[in-house]
């Protein structure tokens, strides 16, 4: 047999790194494909923390253009993802800055809250409470919840709970220790629950209204 | 185990990543504290929620847009 076997333990490395050691030899069309496949993620945590469409949309430019720029400088020991993400984070922080000049603005900000406090409202939910809103009026909810969350509390939200990267991740993509990530992932997570609660909460009897507060 | 110490616990419960005996005692609390079971519950299911439902959508028009701008710099060399 001619094939070289992997090493047994050994990991397969990520396809990514492949594309990147195509483009840094010249390929831009395989720049297009890490393109696409990361664009909506790094949209969307754009929007997540700049709140604001444009900004959104330079923010996707930007970081995309600054990472072909610096390419040569991804070391390949984290993955291409993180460190792409980690580019578009600063990019929105920049473009915030921008916006409310003078003003500083950091993933710090905003986040001092009660630690820990046992959640007070207790309301279980209605199975599938989802299936009470059109999809329009759900992602509005959702929109508006989420956009109410301290930014610190945010951004690690989104990273490590929707976009999927680990805790570890999280903090070397932040800056913040693994325990900060943690502890603010546990508030992140209680005050969402808590605000959905409003919408979602098991209805008693027939003519209870969907929103309380 | 008070639900002040289970709710250290949650997300570590969540993300599946305690051992056997700290599953064990989560589980013994939540036979006994309705609370702490809706809370452990609910908030998972706001993750899923999340996870499942594109709240910032990329319109095809405006990602063909925005990847044509992307790529037109990177071939001139930024």
């Amino acid at each position: 047999m001619s094939t070289i076997q992997p090493i047994a333990g050994e990991l397969e490395p990520h396809p990514d790194v492949a594309l990147v050691e195509q483009v840094r030899g010249g390929d831009v069309s395989a720049y297009d494909t890490l393109v696409r496949k990361y664009d909506r993620q790094i949209f969307r945590i754009a929007q997540h923390i700049t709140q604001n469409r444009e900004d959104a949309e330079d923010v996707m430019q930007d970081a995309f253009l600054k990472a072909y720029e610096k390419l040569d400088q991804f070391q390949g020991n984290s993955k291409f993802y993180t460190w792409l993400v980690r580019i578009a984070v600063n990019e929105s922080l920049m473009r915030l800055r921008k916006r409310r000049t003078g003003k500083m603005v950091s993933i710090d900000e905003d986040v001092e809250t009660e630690e820990g406090s046992v959640p007070r409202d207790l309301a279980d939910w209605a199975p599938d409470p989802e299936q009470n809103y059109s999809q329009s009026e759900l992602a509005e909810i959702l929109r508006k919840t989420i956009q109410g969350l301290p930014q610190g509390f945010r951004i690690v939200f989104v990273l490590r709970d929707v976009e999927g990267l680990s805790t570890e991740e999280t903090a070397e993509t932040l800056g913040l220790s693994v325990p900060a990530v943690k502890s603010r992932l546990l508030r992140a997570r209680l005050q969402l629950r808590e605000r959905l609660s409003r919408y979602f909460r098991k209805k008693k009897g027939s003519g209870e209204s969907r929103s309380e507060k | 185990m008070t639900c002040t110490e289970f709710l250290a616990l949650l997300d570590d419960l969540i993300d599946d990543s305690v051992s056997v005996e700290t599953r064990t005692h989560l589980q013994e609390h939540l036979k006994g504290c309705d609370h702490c079971e809706v809370t452990l519950n609910t908030t998972r299911k706001t993750i899923e929620i999340y996870r499942s439902h594109e709240i910032y959508d990329l319109p095809a028009g405006l990602r063909e847009r925005l990847h044509a701008a992307i790529m037109a710099r990177c071939k001139k060399g930024c």
